[in-house]
């Protein structure tokens, strides 16, 4: 009954973005612990081995088994990239809608410099951040959360502006009420929706810029690896097309096209 | 006129404006350090003293506000110090790559603009048809997966499995056109696909919200083939979103860039970039990221000119 | 007689949000024999629209046609290729949108879009079709018809544009031309100017035409016969003078007896009691002040009145007169740039920053527009506790037994209670926007056009409850609308505005006969009668409107007035007259002068054309 509704609501595609988006996070709460083997423990003296009954994805380039490291990495990857969301999603929402029911002064402080900050590309303004604080996990955690701030904020600014004017805000300030309750009860429930949407699509934006941050041995260093990390340390096995190069890649397509997927359902088939 | 010679204006006005704003923003970056920059250069066994004099000669010990303008005006004078890991001018280093860089960039969109153009017209000319959902799947697929991904696969395909290309692009001096297909096709067809994907998408989104507007119906409602209603009625309306669309697109393109030098070897200041990232060579990054900033801006403020051109409003 | 077109059994189907289906035209039958004029008319949801399109074989999306014959002339329109259907619409059967503001492209010359007809058909070469399209500028009364057609559609006005769209779908001579509300959106004053222009080229050219409308009076001046449709079903047809007089359905009677509201019997105010809100020299605008004191934009200028308790004000003006910008003034929304008001004899600041509590509660407003003034997030419960809360300090059972008692006031159940209020209909939502103004307990509630987005029938009920309230409660209103039937209905003062001036002022009374200030009389005159042949009679000169500046001080309706007296209107700044009846006026005219015109004017009267 409640599949069938889901159906009706997402359509196929919408079901097949949700079902990956929830084993990606099942894998990054249990896939330690579900892992047949220790990310760093060498099961074969062959490296880049292809698909095995024995090792299902084959072995790395270290002879390590890729698909106990892909279970592994997935923690970060996930991890990472929904904390940085949520990150910027209560920053940039909190800021937009302050900055939405403040003074005239305030809001265009606030928003000029946001808008600086979105005219630096996302990856250039990670790498700048990482190369003057490092790229620890937490740090990590906070660049790319921040990186994408002032995106969120620019939406949840427009929004809050929009609604700002309709009339039922108007009655309210009408009836005296002060900005608090105007931001908060008024103008923020009808922001919860929307916001939520961006939310999706910054885990996306936040996984495809971990990875290539790892990718390019800034994001998350050894002896922990993300799915990107993966890739990087598999890169001499690309000759030989090894499953340990092509399947933490698309590991991290299955998990953004997912997303994506269940995203666009969600809008609405336009 | 005068009110759209006034509009140019106050927009170039207000990206000045914002430049300056972002080399603020890089300058505190870089200089927020937790760590002694001079010490981590010189290394534990560095005495005091000589810390001490490296300090004064980089000019770290006046106040942060002195050292910034001091920056900001090495920059606009073209001489922006030294690089700190190879010891050579930034500017030298910088003008040997950036030629590069932007060779790369302009192919790139040479090819990706009208293609994702048409791509884009051609998906919302048959908005809600199979054709429609095919292309928006396809455009999706490429939008959602990390560039590192589409050039790893571009070199199994043209590079391991049919050996059509090299996987490692160089550029001699005097390239034949041979040569010069070899070195840039793998990296401008991945950029572009990345590129074609992010424009064709946001072309489409920009069409279709005006295919919905009811000058459209009217169009349609006076015996218009639907060529005629996305080309003559809905496109000129939609140049501004797609102008803007496009320059949103080619600030991914820089990103894009960054991942495509490094995987593919090219020496262009991307890479330059990524080597002052991994050596924290601030000098050498500093003047990376700016130039990265001013590219995004300048392509912004172009698409913002077509858009105040071609709003028929502001036209007499 | 021929039939040009014939409409059988016409089913169309809607598909709802979650997969179902709904009909929402069944089984509709009609025809039009060459050169009448029949009008589909019925409220919001009555399908008339897509009846209309549906006769180019258009569907907005999500509906279908799902049975049903449509022909025109000897040919099936259901049966037609797409190619066939392409040279069918606009060649043949052409359409007039309802905004015509949004249905012309923005980025293309008004020229180009208007021959782009004659263009996709092959009709006519350019330059015969360039000098039909001059003529038809000209027998629509367009002026300036030669170089009109260059200018974008930004830069005419909105009477003008949906005459230029007229002239769009007569250019290729069609043989069913369909007008889909094409008044609607206009100011009243307008709105006679575009009808007559209408009626004059569908008589000279014999046009066969549909004419969909909510409106009967507008109908009964257009159309030959007439269709009532109600929730996608015909009620009733038949000729227009019929169906006038002696019609035969509920429904229609219903629809005739809400377009005329009848004289209302409030207006027990006392007098001699103070007022509840008195206004002086109010002056407000938005942007910095300048040197002289007056805002960038003044919208609202040298505004007086009072309202005497438990009584009605209205406010009468057309859109941009500055009407709603007096309510938000008053509710404190608007700085004022100048001038004082009173509350119940004590000083109301401006400001609402400034105002205590006490005098924010006395003062409510109630929007036009039910949809965006309840918070679409809330419940009903939620939206009608917070002003009991805020200004009552009620909570617990004693605050929902208010909610409950305020639901009763405005007639909603409780079952409502608990539902987000994106779910009520239209009259309902502007019910519960009524209550939470009562739920303030205040003197005076500012009603900003709180029926004109409703359908007839229920903006009707609306009005009553109005008026059951403020006898029961003893509440004064300040009733703003562009419909001075319905002001004349349930006031008992009178303000009309003018370009943010009053220009008269007087009791409910002296709006029944004349004299009137000339805007008055242009705007009374200006209303269709639900009666043939009005339009003909009513032989008003067309407006002016040379849209120049004028002075500050001098009459802003100089370049409209018909009985302007030249070298004293243009150059004086006009006093005010206090007439005979009671009410008063700015104007340079006298009563005698005034009502001899009006007295001159009716003697001339004569059909035009």
């Amino acid at each position: 009954m409640f599949v069938k509704q889901l159906y009706r609501r997402l359509g196929l595609s919408g079901c097949l973005g949700l079902a990956l988006a929830v084993l990606w996070i099942l894998l990054s709460l249990l896939g330690p612990v579900l892992a047949p083997h220790g990310p760093g423990e060498i099961v074969d003296y062959e490296v880049f081995l292809p698909m095995s009954a024995e090792h299902p994805l084959g072995t790395d380039y270290l002879g390590r088994s890729v698909l106990s490291r892909i279970m592994d990495g997935a923690r970060f990857t996930v991890g990472i990239a929904l904390a940085a969301a949520s990150l910027a999603a209560l920053l940039g929402t909190g800021l937009g809608l302050f900055s939405a029911v403040s003074s005239k002064a305030v809001d265009e402080s606030v928003s000029r410099l946001m808008d600086a900050l979105l005219s630096i590309p996302n990856k250039i303004f990670a790498l700048v951040m990482i190369a003057a604080f490092g790229s620890s996990i937490p740090l990590l955690l906070l660049i790319t959360g921040v990186t994408y701030t002032p995106g969120v904020y620019r939406i949840a600014r427009a929004l809050a502006v929009n609604i700002n004017q309709v009339d039922y805000i108007q009655v309210a300030r009408a009836r005296g009420e002060g900005r608090l309750y105007l931001a908060v009860s008024e103008v923020l429930p009808n922001m919860v929706h929307p916001m939520l949407t961006d939310f999706g699509l910054r885990f996306v934006y936040i996984v495809l810029l971990l990875s290539s941050l790892s990718f390019l041995g800034l994001g998350v260093q050894p002896p922990n690896a993300d799915l990107g990390s993966l890739v990087r340390e598999n890169m001499s096995g690309l000759w030989e097309a090894a499953p340990a190069i092509i399947a933490p890649a698309a590991a991290i397509a299955s998990l953004t096209i997912g997303v994506n997927l269940f995203i666009d359902s969600l809008r609405g088939r336009r | 006129m005068t009110t759209i010679v006034e509009l140019l204006l106050r927009r170039l006005g207000a990206s000045l404006a914002t430049l300056l704003l972002v080399s603020a923003v890089v300058f505190l970056i870089t200089n927020l350090l937790p760590g002694d920059p001079v010490q981590e250069m010189l290394g534990q066994a560095a005495t005091p003293e000589v810390v001490e004099a490296l300090r004064a000669k980089l000019g770290l010990n006046e106040p942060a506000y002195l050292r910034y303008l001091h920056w900001l005006g090495s920059m606009l004078s073209g001489s922006p110090g030294v690089s700190i890991a190879n010891n050579m001018p930034v500017a030298e280093l910088v003008a040997d790559r950036l030629p590069r860089s932007l060779t790369l960039a302009g192919i790139t969109t040479v090819v990706a603009v009208p293609l994702a153009l048409l791509v884009g017209i051609v998906a919302a000319m048959h908005h809600g048809t199979r054709t429609d959902s095919i292309i928006s799947g396809l455009v999706m697929f490429v939008v959602a997966v990390p560039e590192f991904l589409v050039a790893t696969v571009a070199v199994l395909i043209f590079a391991v499995k049919l050996r059509w290309l090299s996987a490692v692009s160089y550029a001699p001096p005097d390239p034949t056109l041979a040569e010069f297909l070899e070195t840039y096709a793998l990296p401008v067809l991945t950029l572009s696909l990345v590129l074609v994907g992010q424009m064709a998408r946001m072309t489409r989104a920009a069409l279709i919200e005006q295919l919905q507007q009811p000058y459209i119906e009217m169009a349609v409602l006076k015996g218009a083939s639907p060529a005629r209603v996305v080309l003559r009625h809905a496109l000129p309306n939609a140049v501004g979103p797609i102008a803007n669309a496009v320059a949103l697109s080619l600030s991914y393109l820089m990103g894009g860039v960054v991942i495509i030098e490094v995987i593919f070897n090219y020496p262009g200041i991307a890479s330059l970039m990524v080597d002052s990232v991994t050596n924290r060579d601030f000098p050498l990054l500093q003047v990376c990221a700016m130039l990265f900033c001013a590219g995004y801006l300048i392509l912004v403020l172009l698409a913002d000119v077509a858009a105040i051109l071609s709003n028929p409003r502001l036209r007499k | 007689m021929v039939d040009q077109l014939q409409v059988d059994g016409l089913r169309i189907v809607a598909s709802t949000g979650d997969g179902g289906r709904k009909t929402i035209v069944s089984d509709v039958s009609f025809s039009i024999p060459r050169g009448e004029v029949l009008a589909l008319i019925g409220e919001s949801g009555s399908g008339k629209t897509t009846i209309a399109l549906s006769l180019l074989r258009y569907v907005r999306r999500g509906c279908h046609i799902a049975s049903g014959s449509i022909r025109l002339g000897d040919s099936d329109v259901m049966a037609m290729s797409e190619r066939e259907l392409r040279s069918l619409r606009g060649r043949r059967v052409s359409y007039v949108a309802q905004s015509a503001a949004s249905a012309f492209n923005p980025s293309m010359r008004i020229m180009g879009q208007i021959l782009e007809t004659t263009r996709i058909h092959k009709t006519l070469p350019r330059k015969e079709a360039e000098s039909r399209a001059v003529e038809l500028f000209r027998a629509l009364a367009l002026p300036e018809p030669e170089s009109i057609g260059s200018r974008y559609p930004h830069q005419v006005s909105g009477g003008q544009l949906q005459r230029l769209m007229a002239a769009m779908a007569l250019i290729t001579e069609p043989e069913l031309v369909i007008f889909d509300e094409p008044t609607t959106a206009l100011d009243v004053t307008t709105q006679i100017d575009v009808l007559r222009a209408f009626k004059r080229v569908v008589r000279e050219r014999g046009i066969t035409a549909v004419y969909v409308s909510h409106d009967l009076a507008v109908v009964a001046q257009m159309a030959d016969r007439v269709v009532v449709l109600n929730a996608g079903e015909i009620r009733e047809s038949g000729p227009t003078a019929q169906l006038l007089q002696n019609p035969q359905d509920h429904y229609t009677r219903e629809l005739m007896a809400a377009a005329r509201p009848a004289l209302g019997c409030a207006g027990e105010g006392v007098a001699s009691e103070s007022p509840v809100l008195s206004v002086k020299d109010l002056t407000a605008g938005y942007g910095q002040p300048g040197k002289d004191g007056r805002p960038k934009v003044t919208i609202l200028e040298a505004i007086n009145f009072s309202i005497p308790r438990g009584t009605t004000l209205g406010v009468i003006g057309e859109s941009g007169s500055g009407k709603s910008t007096l309510a938000r003034a008053v509710a404190g929304l608007v700085p004022l740039a100048d001038g004082t008001m009173t509350l119940s004899e004590a000083p109301l600041p401006g400001e609402m920053a400034q105002r205590n509590r006490e005098q924010l509660r006395k003062v409510q407003i109630v929007f036009q527009n039910a949809d965006t003034a309840l918070n679409p997030a809330h419940t009903v419960a939620r939206i009608l506790a917070r002003p009991l809360a805020f200004y009552h300090q009620m909570d617990g059972p004693q605050r929902d037994r208010r909610v409950r008692e305020l639901l009763d006031l405005v007639h909603l159940p409780a079952a409502i209670l608990d539902q987000p209020c994106v779910r009520l209909s239209g009259g309902q939502k502007q019910r519960v926007n009524l209550a939470r103004a009562l739920a303030a307990e205040p003197d005076l509630i500012l009603c900003d056009e709180v029926t004109s987005a409703l359908d007839t029938v229920v903006a009707a009920a609306i009005l009553d409850l109005l008026m059951e309230l403020q006898r029961e409660l003893k509440v004064s209103y300040m009733f703003i609308s562009h419909d001075i039937s319905t002001v004349r209905a349930i006031c008992d003062d009178v303000l009309v505005l003018y370009a943010g001036r009053i220009v008269e002022f007087g009791s409910r009374e002296t709006f029944s006969a004349a004299p009137f200030h000339p805007y008055t009389d242009l705007l009374i005159r200006s209303v269709p009668e639900l009666a043939q042949g009005w339009l003909e009679r009513s032989g008003h000169p067309p407006s002016k409107g040379s849209g120049g500046e004028i002075a500050p001080g001098l009459c802003p309706f100089l370049d409209r007035c018909p009985v302007i007296i030249p070298g004293q209107c243009d150059r004086v700044p006009p006093p005010w007259h206090h007439l005979a009846a009671g009410n008063s006026v700015l104007c340079h005219h006298t009563q005698d002068a005034l009502a001899g015109e009006r007295a001159m004017d009716e003697g001339a009267r004569s059909p035009r054309g």
